[in-house]
């Protein structure tokens, strides 16, 4: 489902952010992707997302060379992932209902269609009696929900999330990660970004290590 | 040819409808529905803040009512043109001791020549009460004993008398003992016709340069909204907007704009020409013109509509171009 071979990302002022990464995840998969900050977590999601493009190597996303895409299709790749934000990056002037039909209304889905699956996706996160709320009144931790519903409405292949868990306390971040892993028991691919090393190891799921744009480390669960 | 209806067999069992294709996510009149919705999503949002926008619409209307009312202007005089432009008229004035009969008289002579097509006599007597009620001055001349006002004939020659023999005609009429003095009034309409050409050329000039004024209001105003949401912009390019998509609305409130500098255009041309109607028929019953002041009509208000909205359409159109490509997620 995502592949990347021999991926490098330079930027303009010379900073190397990946260097020479590779690692396939198959359709279904769910991994984590750790490491510090700064060691390059978000820039590959970002490059998953065509948010950038890589300056070296080739990535394949959902069957397509990213490489090769112009840049009129990138948002028909877009519609195949949904992405979580730490800073949830919410549109406070709208509410929880508009703000997870979001996706919806761009693919244009029909109104029905639309009120069906946000009051779904709402439900599964727990939040279905805040949809006419704004954002503001909302916790953290219920932002995050939110966010999480509007990526995962339109229901794509693809979940990336960036540092889900960022600043919430543990258990909240423990109820956070136990949506992703069931979004991922339907079949989604999800690739986490997160420091939260512990929770982590909890979870038991594949993980990958970048430090300083290297990918220094895949480890698969040693089953108990 | 028809199928015979008994060729399959009642008993057998009938197919399940195969599954319905999933529907597309982009059906036609879902296409359509989102247009409307976009349409009146930005009128509310102009509506949400009705003070800066309307005053932003004000700004739009009086640059379009300007060339607007300009139009008017010129388009009025081409009909004092139309109505007075083929024939030359000629006005005599005649001495002070010329009295009606012998007016009368000396119109009956040039009608004699056939070379006019129609006469009129103004009277001592008719020309003083037209004064008195059109000048304004009515209560002075009361003081006067007499009537200060000559008797005046007006001539229209028939059509084959081109201004370019009036002047011959004039010289004729002057050498008559009655007349004091001949004036041809085609004159001041042929240096009406040539400054209104000048004029024309400079309404082009102002309207082009106002059109450029609206753009640049449109497409800074758009600018700052775009600039606004950006975060929302942002956002909507990661969930996989099309360029169309984010483009739609900010091009919807640029037709807005316009739409509403139109009408304001409108009513400020309109009122405008509502409060010069009245001076203008007491002018042009002064010049014995059964002038009718043109105002805006339908044609002309639906090319004012859509040049604003047309404008408004194509300054949030280059803002949009110009600032959206800038706008990329993080």
């Amino acid at each position: 489902m995502i592949s990347f071979n021999d991926v490098s990302k330079r930027y303009p002022n010379g900073h190397e952010a990946l260097k020479h990464v590779n690692f396939h995840l198959e359709k279904g998969e769910m991994a984590f992707l750790t490491g510090h900050s700064g060691a390059g977590k978000s820039t590959l999601l970002r490059l998953i997302a065509l948010i950038e493009r890589n300056s070296g190597g080739q990535i394949i996303v959902h069957g397509q060379h990213l490489g090769k895409m112009p840049d009129a299709r990138i948002p028909y790749l877009r519609r195949l992932i949904g992405v979580t934000f730490q800073e949830h990056r919410l549109l406070f002037d709208r509410t929880i209902f508009d703000n997870v039909a979001l996706p919806l209304v761009i693919a244009g889905f029909r109104h029905q269609e639309i009120r069906r699956r946000v009051r779904a996706a709402l439900d599964k996160v727990g939040l279905l009696e805040k949809e006419k709320s704004y954002p503001i009144t909302l916790s953290g931790g219920q932002q995050q929900r939110v966010g999480i519903a509007r990526a995962v409405v339109h229901k794509p292949p693809i979940l990336l999330a960036d540092e889900p868990t960022g600043n919430l306390d543990p258990v909240l971040a423990t109820e956070i990660m136990g949506l992703f892993t069931q979004f991922n028991q339907v079949g989604v691919t999800v690739l986490i970004a997160s420091h939260a090393l512990s929770l982590i190891k909890s979870l038991g799921y594949r993980t990958l290590i970048l430090e300083q744009g290297s990918l220094i480390g895949d480890t698969y669960p040693t089953p108990l | 040819m028809k199928r015979p209806a008994a060729t399959r067999p009642q008993s057998a069992p009938r197919p399940t409808p195969a599954p319905r294709p999933k529907k597309p996510l982009t059906q036609s009149h879902a296409w359509l529905a989102h247009h409307l919705y976009v349409l009146l999503a930005s009128l509310g949002q102009f509506l949400r803040s009705p003070v800066s926008n309307l005053m932003t619409a004000a700004v739009i209307g009086i640059a379009l009512a300007l060339p607007t009312s300009l139009y008017l202007v010129l388009e009025n005089t081409q009909h004092i043109g139309q109505s007075w432009g083929g024939t030359a008229q000629i006005s005599l004035f005649l001495k002070a001791n010329i009295d009606d009969a012998k007016a009368q008289q000396l119109a009956d002579k040039l009608q004699q020549r056939g070379d006019m097509q129609h006469i009129r006599v103004i009277s001592r007597q008719e020309a003083l009460q037209e004064y008195r009620n059109l000048s304004g001055f009515g209560e002075a001349l009361n003081v006067l004993q007499e009537n200060p006002l000559p008797a005046v004939i007006v001539l229209q020659p028939v059509a084959n008398i081109t201004p370019s023999n009036t002047p011959k005609l004039i010289e004729e009429f002057k050498q008559f003992p009655e007349v004091e003095l001949a004036q041809f009034d085609m004159r001041w309409l042929q240096r009406l016709f040539a400054m209104m050409s000048v004029v024309e050329r400079g309404v082009w000039i102002l309207a082009g340069l106002l059109a450029l004024a609206v753009l640049l209001i449109i497409g800074n105003t758009i600018r700052l909204a775009i600039y606004n949401r950006r975060e929302e912009i942002e956002i909507h390019k990661l969930f996989g907007a099309t360029d169309a998509f984010i483009r739609r609305p900010f091009l919807y409130s640029g037709l807005w704009y316009g739409f509403m500098g139109s009408i304001l255009a409108w009513l400020l041309v309109y009122a405008a020409f509502w409060m010069l109607r009245e001076p203008i028929q007491q002018l042009s019953l002064l010049y014995h013109s059964e002038f009718e002041l043109v105002t805006l009509d339908i044609p002309a208000s639906l090319v004012l509509l859509f040049s604003g909205m047309g404008l408004g359409l194509l300054g949030a159109w280059l803002a949009v171009g110009k600032h959206l490509r800038v706008i990329q997620p993080k």
